[in-house]
């Protein structure tokens, strides 16, 4: 995928959408839009059915969570367009009350995608017909791919021979989680190695 | 009632027959040729056996030694694939390996089998439902927890969403390692099984 198609994309999107896009950002050569999340559905309808973009395709739809902005969460979208033989990323911020409208209209594969995405962050959908979980456990509570969720979460499951099912338990490691540290020591380590404590060099 | 094939040149490529003189029954050619290998020397206790069995038309056992050898022959497994090992158990059942040699057939209802190989992650969402199909299996039932993560969650041991080990929702009869273990290892696994059911097999209820 060439630059200058993309420059040139950039450029008539601009010019089409104004200040419906807040940012422009071209990286590893892959053109990035973060657009104002109100007129989502109108710039994506137009991606999608526009002369000079015929994105067709909706790739991908995920989160991602930064937890120190404001608005903690980006939901990206992932167009392709076969006609024109281009890739495009499309991205709008929210936090966990702003809903972004749902784009099950535009797209449909975007029902399961928003499910996902609404699972694993939390993130709200307007106007999504089902939006239920998707992928974790039945009764699930949490959203685990935010970062102050707790890797290990909060429950674990066994067979209780007395109750003749499976139960619910509060987790408890029997081995705390290890963070082991693949340095090498050859390439000089910024810590003091263990062992190394009194050695003088 | 042998074919002479000596002229065909399908015995040796060196020209010479192999046995003096005699003509080889067809198939033999190959099969003799393995070093070490003399398919006159048979193992002494099948001799035994075979010669009472053809001497007297039947042979006396206990009971509990006939049934326990009968069902060390036929495991029927139940097809737990729940990740990548599950390739490696449809390997280890495909003609290379060959399961069915040791009588045991993959059997896709709970009902009728007799092991069942926990192939795979455990989730916590899958977790009654293994439960309810090991339920389901009449006695005597045994379980394989196949590769690191149905041994005690392995990768995924510290997610929120991996049962740590199977053995916490069903008891389990023999741990296969690996990850995932080639199908020579669920193999070997499956042997062990099988020592442990003759060596623990019982008919008593």
């Amino acid at each position: 995928m060439s630059l200058e198609k993309l420059n040139a994309l950039a450029e008539r999107a601009k010019t089409d959408f104004k200040d419906g896009i807040l940012d422009v950002a071209f990286a590893y050569g892959e053109l990035t839009l973060t657009v104002e999340r109100e007129r989502i559905i109108e710039i994506m309808t137009k991606l999608k059915d526009g002369e000079h973009y015929r994105f067709h395709q909706l790739i991908d739809l995920t989160g991602v969570d930064y937890p120190k902005r404001d608005l903690r969460f980006d939901v990206v979208y992932h167009l392709l367009s076969l006609t024109k033989n281009l890739r495009i990323r499309v991205k709008v911020m929210t936090d966990e009350t702003v809903p972004v409208a749902s784009l099950r209209e535009v797209y449909p594969n975007a029902d399961w995608y928003e499910r996902e995405a609404f699972d694993m962050y939390g993130i709200l959908f307007a106007n999504h017909p089902d939006l239920r979980r998707l992928l974790t456990d039945y009764g699930f509570e949490g959203h685990p791919l935010r970062k102050d969720f707790p890797m290990t979460g909060h429950v674990e499951v066994r067979y209780d021979e007395a109750q003749k099912r499976v139960v619910y338990e509060p987790v408890k490691l029997v081995q705390e989680f290890r963070k082991f540290d693949f340095m090498s020591p050859w390439e000089g380590a910024s810590y003091v190695l263990p062992g190394d404590e009194k050695a003088s060099s | 009632m042998g074919v002479d094939l000596s002229n065909t040149g399908l015995i040796s490529t060196s020209g010479q027959p192999l046995s003096s003189g005699q003509p080889l029954a067809a198939g033999m050619a190959a099969r003799s040729r393995v070093e070490g290998y003399n398919p006159d020397i048979h193992d002494k206790f099948f001799e035994q056996v075979s010669a009472e069995l053809s001497e007297k038309g039947f042979l006396v056992a206990a009971a509990d030694d006939v049934i326990t050898w009968a069902r060390t022959g036929s495991l029927m497994w139940m097809t737990f694939g729940l990740a990548c090992c599950a390739v490696e158990m449809m390997q280890a059942s495909m003609p290379r390996y060959d399961m069915e040699r040791f009588g045991m057939a993959p059997r896709a209802s709970p009902r009728q089998s007799d092991l069942m190989i926990v192939a795979g992650t455990l989730t916590n969402k899958m977790a009654p439902a293994l439960r309810k199909v090991y339920d389901q299996m009449p006695d005597p039932r045994y379980v394989l927890s196949m590769g690191s993560c149905a041994n005690g969650g392995g990768y995924y041991h510290y997610s929120y969403s991996v049962v740590r080990g199977c053995d916490r929702v069903v008891p389990v009869d023999v741990y296969v390692p690996g990850c995932p273990p080639s199908a020579e290892a669920l193999l070997y696994g499956l042997l062990q099984l099988q020592k442990k059911i003759r060596r623990n097999g019982t008919i008593a209820r």
